[in-house]
């Protein structure tokens, strides 16, 4: 199994346990992230497939996005490297045009999850 | 954005002619569609030679196709007469008033302050009080466009070299989109606009806000945007009061920061959508006057973006 079909197992699961889990808050829901993705206009500069109005061409495609081995070129390809990317990109790639954009934990986690359903 | 849900008087007299004239075709559909029926119905059996050709009276086609017809289309047309002489319904008195000049493909958008010197520019969003009329003329400065924002007011064309006005009453608070209504070019469906209808105070601290001059950089990369904004190729355009920046091309930048959009209603307005369309908009409005420049690191890009986004 990948990584990514892990995490969307993951993700399906904690929705069972919805009471119990952190795990929730730990994997993110896509459907929420693709709202938030919409919300904030990730598609001015992205293609995201699927995604209403995303086909921007400033940073990357996000085409097959688990596929992808490192993070701007810079952090391995990992559900807590994506969080943080999108969260505070400086962290990782000082000098990245990608922009802080004041995102919160729980929905950098709902963006990330999503991300990784991307075909 | 839907003709159905009327957020002011002229809006909710459209809609209410709207809805009669629905009923009344549909009754006039269903029974047309039920006489073909029953025609085709009773004739199914008939062979070709068999059919009856001699005259008919002609008084059913007298009645079915003309007095009635005459009956309901004049009654028609004296309710809308009716409704149109009382529209606009919004009374003149101390209106809100802007003077709209529709580009391709945006809109600009002047308040008209009785103290001279409080005029400003904006665009692309209009901010009205409730309860309170707004009075907007319109012109273009190329193509006819046409100003429809359908839960406020009817549709009214811009027209270059002539003036136009609408007016109208927000009654709720909200946030309304309008759209270029009046195929107008490549990006015409780009071309969107949101009025503002907030409560009297709310009204009065923004027009306060807008008429100031740009907010001062509150960080070093903000400080090194303003630089880059006001020596670069933004200021040929664009109009930043307070500073150099004084181009006269594209939308004014004083207040861009607190807009609810970017690129007229084409993209959600914050730090990255904004460095999108800096750098990119040749890709994201194909055709706009906007071009897109490429001439800034990441690092400054966010610092253009982050100075921008911070004129609220």
């Amino acid at each position: 199994m990948t990584r990514a079909t892990v995490l969307i197992l993951a993700a399906t699961l904690a929705g069972c346990a919805r009471r119990s889990a952190p795990a929730v808050a730990l994997a993110g829901d896509a459907q929420r992230g693709r709202l938030a993705v919409e919300r904030y206009g990730c598609g001015a500069c992205h293609v995201i497939p699927g995604a209403t109005a995303a086909n921007g061409r400033v940073g990357p495609m996000l085409v097959r996005f688990r596929e992808q081995a490192m993070i701007a070129g810079h952090a391995p390809n990992t559900m807590e490297n994506l969080v943080r990317w999108i969260r505070d990109p400086q962290s990782i790639s000082p000098g990245t045009a990608m922009p802080n954009l004041g995102i919160d934990d729980a929905t950098a986690r709902d963006i990330a999850a999503y991300v990784y359903t991307l075909r | 954005m839907s003709v159905f849900d009327p957020a002011s008087h002229e809006s909710a007299m459209i809609t209410a002619i709207t809805w009669k004239l629905i009923v009344v075709s549909a009754v006039i559909y269903a029974i047309v569609c039920m006489v073909l029926i029953r025609a085709a119905a009773r004739h199914r059996d008939a062979s070709a030679t068999a059919v009856d050709l001699t005259p008919r009276p002609v008084i059913g086609v007298v009645w079915f196709g003309a007095i009635i017809p005459v009956v309901v289309l004049v009654a028609l047309f004296l309710m809308t007469l009716t409704a149109m002489r009382r529209y606009p319904a919004s009374d003149t008195a101390s209106p809100v008033t802007y003077h709209v000049t529709a580009h391709q493909w945006w809109w600009d958008v002047a308040w008209i302050d009785p103290v001279p010197g409080r005029t400003f520019h904006t665009a692309n969003e209009i901010h009205v009080a409730v309860g309170r009329p707004a009075r907007i003329i319109l012109t273009s400065d190329d193509v006819i466009h046409t100003f429809w924002v359908p839960q406020l007011q009817g549709k009214i064309d811009l027209i270059p070299g002539d003036t136009t006005e609408v007016r109208f009453t927000a009654l709720q608070p909200g946030v309304y989109r309008g759209q270029c209504a009046e195929y107008c070019g490549a990006q015409h469906a780009h071309m969107a606009l949101v009025v503002v209808a907030e409560p009297p105070a709310a009204f009065a601290d923004w027009v306060a806000t807008e008429a100031d001059a740009a907010a001062e950089p509150r960080d070093s990369a903000a400080l090194t945007g303003r630089r880059l904004v006001v020596t670069g190729p933004c200021a040929v355009c664009h109009t930043i009061r307070g500073t150099a920046a004084a181009g006269a091309i594209g939308p004014d930048l004083t207040h861009v920061g607190s807009r609810l959009t970017l690129a007229a209603g084409a993209l959600p307005n914050n730090i990255g959508t904004m460095e999108a369309w800096i750098t990119s908009a040749q890709s994201l409005k194909p055709g706009v006057a906007m071009p897109s420049l490429r001439l800034f690191s990441g690092d400054e890009l966010r610092a253009v973006a982050a100075y921008l986004e911070g004129l609220r």
